[in-house]
């Protein structure tokens, strides 16, 4: 999967309508449509669609769409 | 694994009591309309049933309630009854336990074995488990186990994260001992190296009350709440139960040789949708085998499931006889689940109070 596709789905699962904006450096946290909901449907997302139970303390550490993305790798 | 096999107790009634009082999410004042639909498009919670927090309504008297219909319902002597068991986070006093005061609330003779269980959202299954093991070999005839939780007590007016979710109910379950009933099965799950996924801090003997207890402060996802109030760490208990559930209802299959296709009903803790149908669609069952209702009560701890049988499943419960898998999991972090089955049984409508 590349980026794009990857942050698609990201924003899907947060229900952003624009991906566009998201870039490798984009702060997640940080972004009008995050919540403590987002980071629910974000696992979620990594377990449905692409079968990577991601780890909570990864997931925690991770500042940038980067920093996830690297987590599918 | 943990897993036990009780022969010889069967259910014979279900009842819950729930406080007559609705709270809707939409009118949460501190989040915009168009974040409470999100939240409640993923979590489930339209509104839910919540008792004034002044000591006025406790789990107990939801129980009690519960309980009497249930006892006339069923039209037991109340002298034969010699276990009960109330399983809860919210007792009324710190001591003494809560089964005593019900016990004499109840009319129960004073030969009555009576004790509580502190759990949560595992309650249910930990509870039937317990009641049916001392029950089993054959002393005591009769039995009641109570669950419930007033739980919306630990919830912080501004953390939406508990706020639009916890809900209070009290269910009673009558047992019988019985030697044709068909088995229970068990499996257990308990790990408490996640103790802090939910927790009330303060007001216990390791921290005890203190004036700092009262005083508010902002965690780090700018939540205010105050160490009496029940701080929940959702993507850790979100990610024990997507993982651990799933799990715990293969094993308790393959261990007893349970035929899934047999199940009339997934009974899930009504923990969140989200986690609910993920956990559903793991395990491959269908939508209309597994009911919900936590989009009109909420999450109600261990209370969920005997619930859940009352608002949804009452009909079939009274004239049918139905098998069930059912999975308790949250606080501790704990987990329990149970293959039972119930056969024309005692089921009041949803009572409130």
């Amino acid at each position: 999967m590349d980026f794009k596709e990857f942050s698609e789905k990201f924003a899907e699962a947060i229900e952003m309508e624009d991906a566009s904006i998201l870039t490798l450096e984009t702060k997640f946290r940080e972004l009008d449509d995050w919540s403590s909901l987002g980071a629910l449907s974000v696992i979620s997302m990594f377990e449905d669609d692409l079968d990577i139970e991601l780890p909570v303390d990864a997931f925690k550490k991770a500042i940038t769409l980067e920093d996830l993305f690297l987590l599918i790798k | 694994m943990a897993f036990l096999k009780i022969n010889n107790v069967a259910i014979k009634g279900i009842s819950a009591c729930v406080p007559k009082r609705v709270i809707k999410n939409r009118d949460y004042p501190y989040l915009s309309p168009e974040e409470i639909e999100k939240y409640i498009n993923a979590i489930g919670v339209e509104e839910r049933h919540c008792a004034v927090q002044d000591g006025s309504l406790c789990t107990s008297d939801l129980c009690y309630k519960a309980a009497d219909k249930l006892l006339n319902d069923l039209n037991w002597n109340r002298e034969e009854i010699q276990l009960l068991i109330f399983v809860s986070h919210t007792a009324d006093y710190k001591l003494p336990s809560t089964a005593c005061i019900l016990q004499h609330k109840l009319g129960l003779p004073i030969s009555t074995m009576a004790f509580d269980s502190p759990l949560g959202c595992s309650g249910f299954v930990y509870g039937l488990g317990m009641s049916s093991s001392i029950m089993q070999n054959g002393y005591i005839k009769k039995g009641l186990l109570l669950v419930g939780n007033t739980q919306s007590f630990y919830a912080a007016p501004k953390d939406q994260g508990t706020s639009l979710l916890f809900a209070d109910a009290g269910c009673a379950v009558a047992l019988e001992y019985d030697e044709n009933a068909e088995s229970m099965e068990f499996d257990f799950f308990t790990n408490g190296a996640g103790k802090d996924a939910l927790i009330v801090p303060d007001g216990g003997c390791r921290h005890p009350f203190s004036p700092n207890s009262l005083v508010e402060y902002s965690d780090e996802n700018g939540i205010t709440r105050t160490n009496l109030h029940e701080k929940m760490d959702g993507l850790e208990v979100f990610q024990f139960a997507s993982r651990n559930v799933p799990k715990s209802i293969s094993n308790l299959l393959s261990e007893f040789d349970i035929t899934q296709e047999k199940i009339n009903y997934l009974l899930l803790h009504q923990a969140n949708k989200l986690l609910c149908e993920k956990i559903r669609k793991k395990l491959k069952f269908e939508l209309e085998q597994t009911p919900y209702n936590i989009d009109r009560f909420g999450n109600t701890s261990g209370a969920s499931i005997p619930l859940l049988m009352v608002t949804e499943l009452r009909t079939e419960l009274e004239n049918a006889h139905l098998e069930f898998i059912a999975s308790g999991f949250g606080v501790g972090l704990s987990l329990g689940s149970v293959h039972f089955q119930t056969n024309k049984i005692i089921c009041p409508s949803l009572l409130t109070l």
